[in-house]
């Protein structure tokens, strides 16, 4: 049993179990738990207020969960204040672009780099030695994810003059920054174009195989949620309604009935009936 | 003038990093400087006290500006911490006859320590909230400063010499003037470093997008309280400098008032703009003295006015700072940036 626990360790990057999470007596999560494979693609979906951003704010140490735990790499994130997470190798995206509006492209990318940068007052401050040589180098790692994510000719750019998709986009290059093994991301195609939505998907897809970095997403978008994903968990009313390949999804009953609506014979009477009065 | 290749041929990001980028900006830079410290040579005696007034100011100012410009933390307790520096140095020197030259970096230290406990409430307050914190800041240390006799002398006013180092005194507005010049560019350099490396990009996360700084793993508690610290670090050496120069100190010198007009300062210069800081200065110690000279000139003419100079100074001043906030919300800084502009395309820019 305890070998067989071991080895969960290393083929499971992160394990939510039995996360409840309320909000004056409201559910926004209840009792949810999933697994979350080293590697792997693994798409949460469910309809509005079906608790996917609660789970992610509780993933990131934004909200304390009443019970259960979220364990990544065998340690608890539920401990943690948020700014602890980070340099564990957790980053995120929000659903609202949450980028520095007052700073430039790369100084958003080089806040990314913010965890394996030493500089403090003093030696930033003098801006010799050291901190010029520490800004030099992180700015080479910088230019790397501006290269990858063809943003080039905005590098310069103040975030508060760019359009929405490229805003989106350097999100996605600021969370890289921080060269996290675990990256959670709030529906990045949200709101964008089908040609930006292809582009989006094909970034996820080499940061997954190039980066091997293991993806956590929110998305709306079905047709890409199913093609890129490993894995498919579906949330409704803050529970785990499904959780398995998209195809297997595709085909669960209990989700069919979340999302296109059946019968009420498809759940018992005793699971729903608080629902009702919702 | 300025002139630029017309392309960009920068082959390292090093030369990126330089802070004066063309010939020209080094030039003007280089006749500034020579400008600035050959002042005494032209300036008289009057115009000196201006110009150390200035001196003081921008370091306050840029103190203010890293707080509540680039941290997003508004502090109505500067003006105390001016006065946390200027009795600390008083104290070191009258008192406990420890060298000005000493004692100038302990009166920051000191300042920094209280702007350390008294920012501890931006941990959990945030804006108006905040404000009416430091506000108790102001408050606590301003009784201190009257009660406190056996350090401060209480409402009577302390007498402080001019600074002395190994038998050279700064007793004349000349010589206080390369030493208020000189520390004022020290400052404004290692504040400007601080903004454009790590420490300066999580000041500006934390007030852009506290939430995602904090997931981006910025400590915010902790890089608040290096905020506060280094601005009442500023304000504490400003303070110090002040009370050297003036002579006498008193706690009526570090009123809520001050803290406003440091506030406008940075708001009137560009918050979050280093550049706005020394404006602001400039501009807040410029504009009593020509309203006092234009008033004086006026007087000639109507007798009148020089009744009611008081109430038309602190009008006017009220009235300017009212059409920056509606005409120029982002301060002479961003002005500064639209002429530079427009000279660089001159003469074809409209």
């Amino acid at each position: 049993m305890l070998d067989a626990t071991a080895g969960d360790d290393l083929r499971v990057v992160l394990e939510v179990e039995g996360v409840t999470l309320s909000f004056g007596g409201v559910n926004a999560l209840l009792n949810v738990s999933l697994q979350v494979e080293n590697g792997s693609i693994y798409s949460i979906i469910g309809p509005n207020g079906a608790g996917k951003s609660s789970l992610f704010n509780v993933i990131s140490g934004l909200y304390r969960p009443q019970r259960g735990s979220v364990l990544f790499k065998g340690q608890d994130l539920t401990l943690l204040p948020a700014h602890k997470i980070a340099p564990l190798g957790l980053a995120r995206s929000f659903q609202q672009v949450e980028l520095f509006k007052g700073m430039t492209v790369i100084e958003n990318l080089l806040l990314g780099r913010h965890i394996h940068m030493r500089a403090g007052l003093f030696s930033g401050g003098l801006f010799w030695g050291k901190a010029r040589e520490e800004e030099l180098r992180h700015r080479q790692v910088v230019e790397k994810i501006i290269d990858f994510l063809e943003i080039e000719h905005i590098r310069e750019k103040t975030v508060a003059t760019l359009p929405y998709g490229l805003r989106k986009r350097l999100e996605l290059g600021r969370a890289l920054a921080l060269e996290p093994e675990l990256l959670l991301l709030d529906e990045p195609m949200a709101g964008l174009n089908q040609e930006e939505t292809e582009d989006m998907a094909r970034f996820i897809l080499d940061i997954n195989q190039e980066r091997r970095t293991t993806l956590l997403l929110i998305e709306h978008d079905m047709g890409v949620v199913m093609d890129i994903s490993d894995r498919v968990a579906v949330l409704n009313f803050g529970e785990l309604l499904a959780a398995g390949t998209p195809h297997a999804i595709q085909e669960h009953p209990a989700v069919i009935e979340a999302y296109l609506g059946a019968e009420d014979s498809v759940f018992p009477e005793g699971r729903s009936g608080s629902r009702n009065i919702l | 003038m300025s002139a630029r290749y017309c392309g960009d041929y920068k082959t390292s990001y090093g030369q990126e990093m330089v802070l004066f980028q063309t010939f020209f900006s080094r030039l003007w830079i280089l006749l500034f400087l020579i400008g600035l410290y050959t002042a005494p040579l032209y300036l008289n005696e009057y115009a000196l006290y201006v110009c150390n007034l200035i001196g003081i100011a921008v370091i306050g100012a840029l103190g203010l500006n890293i707080l509540a410009g680039f941290t997003g933390q508004i502090s109505l307790g500067h003006g105390a911490f001016l006065g946390v520096g200027a009795y600390a140095s008083a104290y070191l020197v009258m008192d406990l006859g420890v060298p000005f030259f000493v004692a100038l970096p302990c009166a920051g230290l000191i300042a920094a320590c209280c702007g350390l406990v008294f920012g501890i409430p931006s941990l959990r307050l945030k804006g108006l909230y905040l404000a009416i914190a430091t506000l108790a800041a102001q408050f606590i240390i301003e009784y201190l400063m009257v009660h406190v006799e056996g350090v401060t002398n209480g409402v009577l006013g302390k007498m402080v010499d001019f600074p002395s180092c190994l038998g050279f005194s700064f007793d004349t507005d000349q010589r206080y003037f390369y030493l208020v010049t000189t520390l004022a560019l020290l400052a404004t350099l290692i504040t400007k470093n601080i903004v454009r490396t790590r420490p300066g990009r999580a000041f500006i996360a934390i007030r852009d997008q506290p939430v995602s700084a904090e997931v981006m793993g910025v400590n915010p508690f902790k890089y608040k309280l290096m905020a506060f610290a280094f601005s009442s670090f500023l304000a504490g050496i400003a303070g110090s400098l002040w009370a050297h120069y003036v002579t006498i100190i008193t706690p009526e010198h570090f009123t809520l008032g001050v803290s406003i007009e440091y506030l406008a300062m940075i708001i009137i210069g560009g918050m979050g703009q280093i550049i706005g800081s020394i404006f602001g200065a400039v501009f807040m110690v410029l504009l009593p003295e020509v309203l006092r000279v234009a008033s004086g000139a006026l007087s000639g003419q109507f007798p009148v006015i020089v009744n009611l100079f008081a109430a038309i100074k602190e009008g006017v001043f009220g009235l300017i700072i009212i059409a920056f906030l509606i005409y120029e919300p982002d301060g002479l800084a961003h002005r500064w940036q639209l002429a530079k502009s427009y000279w660089k395309l001159w003469p074809f820019s409209q």
